[in-house]
């Protein structure tokens, strides 16, 4: 069995010891086109809780969130070696299913990606194809999600108007509530803010602040200051290792490892 | 002036003079037609030319509708089978095949294309014909030749699979990976990702790709000619036989001047196809716009 006490600080191993982890992951090596992405991960993400993955452009921080959710296995050449929990059960087993697991994890990318549909029917998408069929229902959970966003008040007069005419930061409150319609217990972002401007960007992280209570969160971000804003632990990742993994304000103003400092304090980026 | 920008200056005229001339080519052709068709149309009113159905040139009985209608069939025939394989097909290649079997296919979609039009005619001759007429008519207790205008269908489709399956390949490939992961994220299906976002998303680009594919078919000649029947009448079903305008013309030519206005019919056809295939490209370019406008 492999052990990885330098990755996990006491208070990180209580609350592991406290409940399953959602995510749990285990030796995980990535491969992309024979080259080595990902090396030797091993990590228990706390659960309601926000955790930023932090590091320099190309250290394999989107390329860890992606294979939590599988999305990483659709590129070419991807070769993945270990396992990853997700409440226990290993998504990269043989008979792992796919949809199931990603239907358990909200994805909000870079940019807002709307579905070509009405802003209606983008929040109704996944209820839809895991088989809910009833309007009524379909309604109610359309204008929750909505109202969990904000996002209700603004759009209530025009569900059927195609979701491409709001607002980017509004479009980026719709994924939101198009991922959370699927009742997911995990929420990864993917630098979810980097297209918004500094109000849809505060609203966004307000929204993942309140929804920690109720969902683990994974954040990818390269702001410094976003990942101190919003998150409870942070994750340094460098050349696709972890260097350093911990609470944040422990991360950020105390850390024990001299490449983190160096990136902390802005040498390298 | 310096010699450097009147040469620019005569640069500049004289692409556009050229630029004129490829536009005038066109409006010279329907100049000329629509001459040539008038001993026609003063003998007999349009209305009635294009809704006879009487064929006799010889009686002086000029009745365009067996030949719209012949082109019709076989257009829609081909459509029917090309548009839903093509689609399939291309959707296939972009989103489930190996990157190894996308390079092996689409050089080889090129090839297809590039081969001689005749040669799909006998293609349909030496095989879709018999069978049409040996396995396929029995099956619905008709006796048929096989020639006929669901040969021409055949034929048709298989010749506008490779520039369709290339277009359309080319337009889904321009649907970003992030709006399929948004899709694959929720918990959908590649098929389900495919049907409601992937296609719903490329739809002006897929319709791009059809018309096209119809353009093509409204006015190939040879390949149609060879395996349709070219009798003049109605098609009633799918193994009579039909004769698309352009075989007409092309059938036709050699003798054209002697029989009395059978020249001015046979312009007129010409025209009645350009106006057809100019009428569907503007009505699909303003289809195209207003999709686009959506989007």
């Amino acid at each position: 069995m492999h052990t990885y006490p330098r990755f996990e600080t006491e208070e990180t191993q209580n609350i592991t010891q406290m409940a399953l982890p959602h995510i749990e992951i285990k030796d995980l090596n990535v491969f992309i086109e024979g080259q080595h992405i990902l090396k030797d991960i091993n990590l228990s993400i706390p659960n309601n809780s926000i955790t930023s993955i932090i590091g320099p452009s190309g250290c394999g921080k989107t390329t860890l969130l992606k294979t939590l959710n599988r999305l990483v296995d659709d590129g070419k050449g991807v070769e993945i070696k270990g396992s990853v929990l997700v409440n226990g059960e290993d998504i990269y087993a043989p008979h792992a299913e796919v949809t199931h697991i990603r239907k358990k994890m909200g994805l909000l990318s870079q940019r807002p990606f709307p579905l070509p549909m009405s802003i209606f029917d983008n929040v109704a998408y996944g209820p839809r194809i895991h088989g809910e069929r009833n309007k009524a229902i379909l309604k109610q959970i359309v204008e929750q999600q909505l109202r969990n966003v904000g996002l209700w008040e603004e759009v209530k007069e025009r569900l059927d108007a195609s979701a491409t005419g709001l607002s980017i930061g509004q479009q980026q409150r719709l994924c939101l509530a198009r991922g959370l319609a699927v009742k997911p217990e995990i929420i990864l972002g993917d630098e979810s803010t980097s297209a918004l401007d500094p109000i849809s960007t505060q609203t966004i992280e307000n929204l993942l602040i309140e929804l920690k209570k109720d969902y683990t969160i994974v954040l990818v971000t390269h702001i410094l200051r976003q990942a101190r804003r919003v998150s409870d632990y942070i994750l340094f990742v460098y050349n696709g290792e972890i260097v350093e993994f911990g609470k944040t304000e422990d991360v950020l103003l105390n850390p024990q490892n001299e490449i983190t400092k160096q990136y902390v304090k802005g040498f390298i980026s | 002036m310096d010699w450097r920008l009147i040469k620019d200056r005569i640069v500049k005229y004289t692409f556009a003079f050229l630029l004129f001339i490829a536009l005038g080519m066109v409006l010279l052709i329907f100049v000329g037609l629509t001459g040539k068709s008038l001993p026609l149309l003063q003998n007999e009113p349009i209305g009635q030319i294009l809704t006879e159905s009487v064929w006799s040139p010889l009686k002086g009985n000029f009745g365009f509708l067996p030949f719209i209608m012949g082109t019709v069939w076989v257009t829609f025939i081909s459509l029917l089978i090309a548009v839903p394989l093509c689609t399939l097909a291309s959707a296939y290649l972009v989103e489930y095949a190996s990157e190894h079997l996308r390079r092996l296919v689409l050089p080889l979609m090129n090839v297809l294309a590039a081969i001689p039009p005749v040669l799909y005619g006998v293609w349909g001759v030496l095989f879709v014909v018999p069978v049409l007429s040996r396995y396929v008519a029995p099956m619905f207790g008709i006796d048929s030749s096989g020639y006929s205008v669901f040969a021409g269908g055949i034929v048709l489709a298989v010749m506008i699979f490779p520039i369709m399956i290339s277009i359309m390949v080319q337009v889904l490939q321009t649907i970003p990976q992030d709006l399929k992961s948004a899709s694959l994220s929720l918990g959908a299906t590649k098929w389900e990702t495919i049907t409601k976002v992937v296609l719903v998303k490329a739809r002006p680009g897929l319709i791009a790709a059809v018309v096209l594919g119809i353009s093509r078919a409204f006015g190939e000649t040879i390949a149609v000619l060879m395996v349709c029947g070219n009798v003049p009448q109605i098609p009633k079903s799918l193994f009579d036989a039909g004769y698309p305008i352009p075989a007409l013309i092309a059938n036709n030519f050699g003798e054209m001047m002697s029989i009395p206005l059978y020249d001015s019919a046979l312009m007129f056809a010409a025209l009645l196809l350009f106006v057809i295939i100019f009428g569907f490209n503007l009505i699909s370019r303003l289809i195209l716009n207003r999709l686009e406008g959506k989007n």
